[in-house]
């Protein structure tokens, strides 16, 4: 049995297993849209493996993240446009 | 389109270029626009879009004040995407001698009736909370303005087009005289006024003009809303823009409407090579950062480099130059504030190519004034 942490997801606490990353943790929790564009379409996970920055959220403050590198750690606040 | 006669035919197709098409066909000139590349490509596209009212001297001050008039009657009927902004700008002072430098702005611009404000250090940091503690304080001009240049460019160049300009795009002139250029392709076009309005690449086709390129380079983030609100730039950007002989950077920070950062700036002569110079970038980010510590956690996501067509005496070339067989007419050597004065530029060319009286005195534009000695300015 995993380890679980605990996050925020615009404002809902989610619980995930430890390593999880937080394009997997945001998908899980059932949603597809990230962010928006510039012109406002909505964007999500398409590589994710950090190349194409198409899944960046807010983390804990810091904009433009790339969710897809970024593991899951306990008390975590994570931001989409969605 | 080859033996075609036109009354102006304008080489180039930066803002300059097609601003000075729109105001000669709206003066009911027949008029060409030749541009090798695309529209806005050069140093249009690469410039901050910064729409400013300078001070160095009474020439440069009278076409950028009537020329951010021009931008303001223009500004209704510019495209969204244009992102025109009146974001003002805010020169920050960093000591006692830059913050005399304020007081001396102040009473330059208010005796010609521009508004301006002096922010006190805790003015400064409620109206920029990323600028670092300790800064002495600044002078706000609200009414300076920011745009994105190359659609402004596009813009012009359509409402031309629209009013019977022709636009010959993907063409390179190889040599113009007096009456008409020549193309490499190896035709012609005919015009009884001929104008050179290519910018840092104006000497290659008048030789012997006094401009010279100035590399610069810039950096934009990605967007952070909100970060920085205003045109920011340091007041030690004049000692160091004018230093002619050597390398220099100075922090100017921009907000663009995406609510992404645009830093610069970089300013370097006799460098031909487009590469960006790491050193340089590093330069200019390190002054950024010294004066907003905070950029630092900002992702920069692209990075290029332009350059600027400098004159000696910092005005632009506007009007005729006598050449062995005629007169040429030249648009160019605008340096940093191209976009700016494009409009107010257009207008003084077409004044004179028609006889008409200008706005404001258009001597001291003209390109032969910098034959003489006894020029005065700033």
């Amino acid at each position: 049995m995993a380890e679980k942490v605990t996050i925020l997801i615009d404002g809902t606490v989610h619980e995930v297993e430890c390593g999880t990353t937080v394009a997997a943790a945001v998908l899980n929790a059932g949603r597809s849209l990230f962010r928006r564009s510039v012109t406002g379409a909505g964007r999500g996970p398409l590589c994710g493996m950090g190349i194409c920055y198409e899944c960046r959220v807010e983390i804990d403050g810091v904009l433009h993240s790339r969710s897809c590198l970024v593991p899951c750690r306990s008390g975590m606040e994570v931001r989409t446009d969605g | 389109m080859s033996g075609e006669t036109f009354d102006v035919l304008i080489i180039g197709g930066g803002i300059v270029g097609a601003a000075c098409a729109l105001e000669a066909v709206r003066s009911g000139l027949k008029v060409c626009v030749c541009e090798k590349g695309v529209i806005g490509a050069g140093a249009t596209a690469a410039g901050m879009g910064h729409l400013v009212v300078m001070d160095d001297s009474e020439a440069q001050f009278a076409l950028t004040s009537r020329s951010l008039q021009l931008w303001r009657d223009l500004a209704d009927s510019l495209p969204v995407s244009a992102e025109y902004q009146v974001s003002g700008t805010l020169w920050v002072g960093a000591d006692d001698e830059e913050m005399a430098e304020v007081g001396r702005k102040r009473s330059f611009y208010e005796s010609r009736n521009v508004r301006v404000e002096v922010l006190d250090p805790r003015q400064l940091s409620e109206a920029e909370p990323h600028l670092r503690s300790g800064l002495a304080g600044g002078l706000l001009v609200p009414d300076d303005a920011v745009v994105y240049s190359p659609v402004v460019a596009k813009f012009l160049i359509d409402r031309a087009n629209d009013a019977g300009a022709v636009l010959r795009e993907g063409v390179t002139v190889s040599a113009i005289h007096p009456h008409g250029a020549l193309f490499v392709d190896g035709t012609t076009v005919s015009a009884g006024v001929v104008v050179n309005a290519t910018g840092s690449w104006s000497p290659g086709l008048t030789p012997g003009i006094p401009v010279q390129r100035r590399k610069g380079h810039l950096a934009i983030t990605d967007r952070y809303p909100g970060f920085v609100n205003h045109q920011l730039i340091e007041l030690g950007y004049l000692k160091n823009a004018h230093a002619v002989t050597s390398d220099s950077v100075a922090f100017n920070v921009q907000p663009r409407q995406t609510g992404q950062v645009l830093i610069g700036s970089s300013r370097q002569f006799g460098v031909d090579d487009p590469a960006i110079e790491a050193p340089m970038l590093k330069w200019m980010l390190e002054r950024a950062v010294e004066y907003m510590p905070d950029l630092t956690g900002l992702k920069i996501i692209r990075t290029w480099t332009g350059f600027r067509a400098a004159t000696p005496d910092s005005l632009p070339l506007i009007g005729p130059v006598e050449v062995e067989d005629g007169r040429l007419w030249l648009a160019t050597g605008h340096e940093g504030l191209g976009i700016t004065t494009s409009l107010g530029t257009a207008e003084l060319l077409v004044d004179q190519i028609l006889g008409r009286q200008s706005q404001i005195p258009t001597a001291p534009y003209f390109p032969d004034r910098s034959l003489r000695e006894d020029i005065h300015h700033g």
